[in-house]
């Protein structure tokens, strides 16, 4: 990533992190994430079989564990 | 005290190999959870009698994922949707890539699958230059879904060396208005036909928890009872954000697994195998009772949008159950 420093949105749901999203977090185990934590940009995201990859047009790309 | 059905279905079934009949599973899909155990015990015995131990495994993945023109309720891929899956093209290296994290898994078949009404020249031509780079560079069977076909397509995959088609049902006939409204349940069983004809093995499934009712379940299995296609990949659905379904609720596992043994009684010689949802609908133990209540194959890793189970303990679940992966070399 591009930009350091905390995530402003969830990147299941796409909406502000002013708490905790458990039921995103939760989801976040089983599906890589759709919006960008910096940006809230939609990601062009690849799944393959043992990764994925996420990649904001702005913040650069995120990968599997 | 056991159900006439399964009565009935062991003798039928398992000792003559003689499928279960619409009304014969509705039977069976009606039976409550008292009987569960012994359905399950039941479907395995189907399975191990008639396609033998071994379990086919499989890896996925999309070779054009999103802004798909089609509305089917269910998928996050659709351009109709307010779903957050943005349309993206995997390159060859990239599918070479996944094929080659496919075989390493020990499976023995690769499904390259596009989010599409049907191909056009360009997913084609991605298509031949895909399957030729992937037989160049990693031993393992290239299967694809690319949508509904014209015979000219279906001829095309044939020449390329694709030896599996999938192209699901989805759902009963009766049920298939309520999924899908910009395509027919009859266009899909017209491609599978042609499918079936062509020399290609036919892979043809279907997505259970969409609100079907167990008739219209049954119905299901008749109908691909009918087709007789090679391979049954059974989903469950994964409510999806955005879409029509997203807010529906999991299907409950008991429900699941009855449906999977259902479908076993009905396709006693086909390859059933577990596909999309199993680990949010079955989770761990779940996964384990459809393993030993009629299914006989998996798809390992990840799916095309959402995450899998590791595949490692997929396989480590398999060695425990000893239950042989079935090799390259059989399916040749």
């Amino acid at each position: 990533m591009r930009v350091d420093g905390p995530a402003s949105f969830c990147g299941h749901c796409g909406e502000p992190l002013e708490g905790v999203h458990p039921v995103c977090a939760e989801r976040l185990r089983m599906e890589p994430p759709r919006f960008c934590a910096h940006c809230r940009r939609r990601m062009q995201v690849q799944v393959t079989p043992t990764s994925w990859t996420a990649r904001c047009v702005e913040h650069g790309e995120l990968t599997s564990p | 005290m056991t159900a006439d059905i399964l009565v009935t279905a062991r003798e039928q079934v398992l000792e003559r190999g003689v499928p279960l009949d619409q009304e014969q599973v509705l039977r069976v899909l009606r039976t409550g959870d008292d009987d569960l155990t012994e359905l399950l015990a039941l479907a395995h015995e189907v399975r191990m009698a008639w396609c033998g131990p071994e379990i086919e495994v499989e890896g996925i993945v999309s070779i054009k994922t999103g802004g798909c023109p089609e509305d089917c309720h269910f998928c996050s891929q659709s351009g109709q949707f307010t779903s957050p899956v943005r349309s993206v093209w995997l390159n060859i290296p990239e599918l070479v890539k996944a094929a080659e994290q496919t075989a390493a898994t020990g499976a023995s078949e690769f499904c390259i699958v596009a989010a599409v009404r049907g191909p056009d020249e360009r997913l084609m031509t991605q298509m031949r230059a895909g399957v030729k780079a992937i037989k160049e560079a990693v031993d393992i069977e290239v299967a694809a879904s690319l949508g509904m076909l014209s015979q000219d397509q279906v001829d095309d995959l044939v020449d390329m060396g694709v030896h599996r088609y999938n192209h699901n049902l989805e759902t009963a006939r009766s049920y298939f208005p309520e999924v899908v409204t910009t395509h027919s349940w009859e266009e899909r069983w017209d491609t599978c036909l042609m499918v079936r004809g062509s020399g290609m093995e036919l892979c043809c499934g279907c997505l259970v928890g969409m609100g079907e009712t167990v008739e219209q379940r049954a119905e299901l299995a008749a109908q691909l009872g009918e087709l007789q296609p090679d391979e049954v990949p059974l989903n469950f659905l994964n409510p999806r954000p955005g879409t029509p379904f997203g807010d529906l609720p999991l299907m409950e596992s008991s429900e699941a697994l009855r449906t999977i043994a259902a479908f076993r009684l009905a396709l006693p010689r086909t390859i059933l195998r577990y596909a999309g949802g199993r680990e949010l609908t079955l989770g761990d133990l779940g996964t384990r009772d459809g393993l030993l209540g009629g299914i006989n194959a998996v798809i390992v890793g990840n799916y095309l949008t959402t995450l899998g189970r590791d595949p490692a303990d997929d396989l480590a679940l398999l060695d425990d159950l000893k239950m042989p992966i079935k090799a390259l070399s059989s399916t040749l």
